[in-house]
């Protein structure tokens, strides 16, 4: 499972309330919650995110709520992976559950920059810099969290375990 | 093999004699929780998994808290979807409106938890029985809709750092303060995927409402869950609430811990963290002139009876500034009406206070007490991340009641000690 994209950059402590404030989870609708994405801290990431794109951040993203809605938005606005130096503990759970795929990996701060091209190949965890040619090694994701992920999520990951067990 | 309380109840509800950290358990959940926001995704799930049934009635708890009594027409569609599935699948504890209160604030005084239970809630802040020597902590909307429907969940056994409380608190120093100190000290990801175990001779005398207020913000320093030893303070409230006994775990004096942080609580001042960050912690004293548009008291984290008596001990024969709202909101109808018995209501109203219903408030900024471009505030609650309580240039500042009622009157950030 390999995905290119552009960056869009976030520093550390990129907490719930930031990816999608609460006054918009009056919705479940993930169309509707990819709208309001990163709405307060970057108003243009939703129009411009739909063209496809990888989030880079530091420390602790995700912390805050257990929001659900806050991967939901970042995937249905058009991101295709997240990687961090780190996650915080219910956001991990959450984007794995939902089909986000995202990866921790120890990188310099320059390593990647807001706008360049990178690949991402989730088996071997190999993050390529295509601005700069330089590679790094995230830890790569075991086979049944790709499997769950290329499904789209828990639910039609069990689904299709039951099926195939039939 | 020695343990700590957290490892001894995953253990008991995996079915092994002992787990160690980082190994992965599945296990029994004793209550699942979702509020009017997590519950519907939830429930979504628990359709697409093609449930016709939850694992067990009487062990599903959905409370609408967030944005109730409904705010617009889309919040009364989502509460309706958690409304109708509860009539539905005849869910023993759902708290139609008037009946509910704020999630964490209910279940304990219910009698919903015991010691030993192992809790799973769809909301951040379920890791505040921790402070009943539970288990309990956050998931998302996918993992409890697979856990209404299975009962079970997995969960890697954390590491735990252990705090341990001395020494004699000063006067106005509440479990606010403590925990407030404590994330400044830890950083909010200090404790992130572990398990905070709060002890020491200070926190055998705190009162059980100072326990829930630190039990719910471990969550703000990253960790899993929060826990306090169990011991005959909890008997004593638990009694009459409930007839299920519990099990009164104890950490192994030999338990093996990640970290160990000694905090002298004599020399903590009453605290307050600044934006936009919980771990931006300042001694009241060092704080500059802060002018305030509005106090809050009220949430998960202070909303119960013996926030709203250190407020009003403060607030008695006093008045709130004149350009400074004050909302005050109890956490449930219990206190409410324990509140207005005891003639709190009274000075909270001489005191220009708005009352607000049994509910989040405005701690989530989307109801009751919205913060517009450029206010400041200073709130009881638990997050003061940009944007939290309104506007995304709107600044939160959080402390505890006795800070906060001060604060009201002051007009501007300030302790009791100046009144």
């Amino acid at each position: 499972m390999k995905l290119k994209g552009s960056v869009w950059k976030f520093g550390d402590h990129i907490d719930t309330d930031l990816i999608i404030p609460a006054r918009f989870l009056n919705v479940s609708d993930k169309d509707e919650l990819a709208k309001n994405c990163f709405s307060d801290l970057r108003p243009d990431f939703a129009m411009k995110a739909k063209s496809g794109g990888i989030i880079v951040a530091g420390e602790n993203f995700g912390c805050g709520s257990s929001r659900e809605h806050a991967p939901i938005a970042i995937k249905a606005a058009g991101i295709g992976c997240v990687i961090a130096r780190s996650f915080a503990r219910i956001f991990y759970r959450n984007a794995f559950n939902i089909g986000l795929p995202i990866l921790e990996a120890s990188m310099e701060q320059d390593f990647i920059e807001e706008g360049d091209r990178i690949t991402v190949d989730l088996a071997s965890g190999e993050i390529r810099n295509e601005a700069n040619g330089k590679a790094i090694k995230a830890m790569p994701l075991p086979p049944f969290m790709r499997a769950m992920l290329e499904c789209g999520g828990l639910v039609p990951y069990i689904k299709q375990q039951a099926r195939d067990s039939k | 093999m020695s343990m700590t309380i957290t490892e001894k109840i995953l253990a008991a509800h995996a079915g092994k004699s002992s787990v160690c950290p980082g190994e992965l358990v599945q296990v029994q959940v004793d209550l699942a929780l979702a509020n009017d926001i997590t519950a519907p995704l939830a429930i979504e799930v628990f359709h697409q998994l093609g449930a016709n049934r939850v694992f067990d009635r009487e062990k599903v708890a959905l409370v609408p808290d967030h944005f109730v009594p409904n705010k617009d027409i889309p919040s009364a569609q989502q509460a309706k979807i958690m409304e109708e599935f509860a009539y539905q699948y005849d869910i023993k504890h759902y708290f139609r409106v008037g009946e509910a209160g704020i999630e964490h604030v209910i279940l304990p005084e219910k009698g919903l938890v015991v010691p030993g239970d192992l809790v799973i809630g769809a909301d951040s802040h379920t890791c505040t029985y921790g402070a009943m020597g539970a288990f309990s902590a956050g998931v998302g909307s996918t993992d409890l809709g697979a856990i209404m429907v299975t009962g079970q969940t997995w969960l890697k056994v954390p590491e735990a750092i252990k705090v341990v409380y001395e020494g004699k608190p000063g006067p106005w120093i509440g479990g606010k303060d403590l925990i407030l100190f404590t994330i400044g000290r830890l950083g909010v990801q200090g404790a992130r995927y572990k398990t905070l175990e709060f002890t020491g001779s200070a926190v055998t005398d705190l009162h059980m409402d100072d326990r829930f207020t630190m039990a719910n913000m471990a969550v703000e320093a990253g960790a899993k869950n929060g826990i306090f030893e169990p011991d005959d303070q909890l008997r004593s409230y638990l009694a009459g609430r409930t007839d299920r006994e519990g099990v009164y775990w104890k950490s192994d004096l030999d338990a093996q811990y990640d970290e160990v942080v000694e905090i002298d609580v004599g020399e903590v001042e009453p605290q307050v963290a600044c934006p936009h960050s919980p771990d931006n912690v300042l001694p009241i004293s060092s704080m500059d002139t802060v002018p305030l548009n509005q106090v809050f008291i009220g949430s998960c984290t202070n909303g119960r009876m013996k926030d709203l008596r250190a407020a009003a001990d403060i607030l008695k024969g006093r008045k709130a500034a004149k350009k400074t709202r004050l909302i005050v909101i109890p956490g449930s109808p219990a206190i409410y009406k324990e509140a207005m018995k005891e003639g709190i209501f009274e000075i909270l109203l001489d005191a220009g206070a708005v009352i607000g219903p049994p509910s989040c408030g405005p701690c989530l900024g989307g109801h009751l007490g919205i913060l517009a471009k450029g206010e400041k505030a200073l709130s009881t609650t638990n997050r003061n991340f940009i944007g939290r309580m309104g506007h995304s240039e709107s600044e939160v500042y959080l402390a505890g009641p006795a800070v906060a009622a001060a604060s009201a009157v002051l007009g501007r950030i300030g302790g009791p000690e100046e009144l």
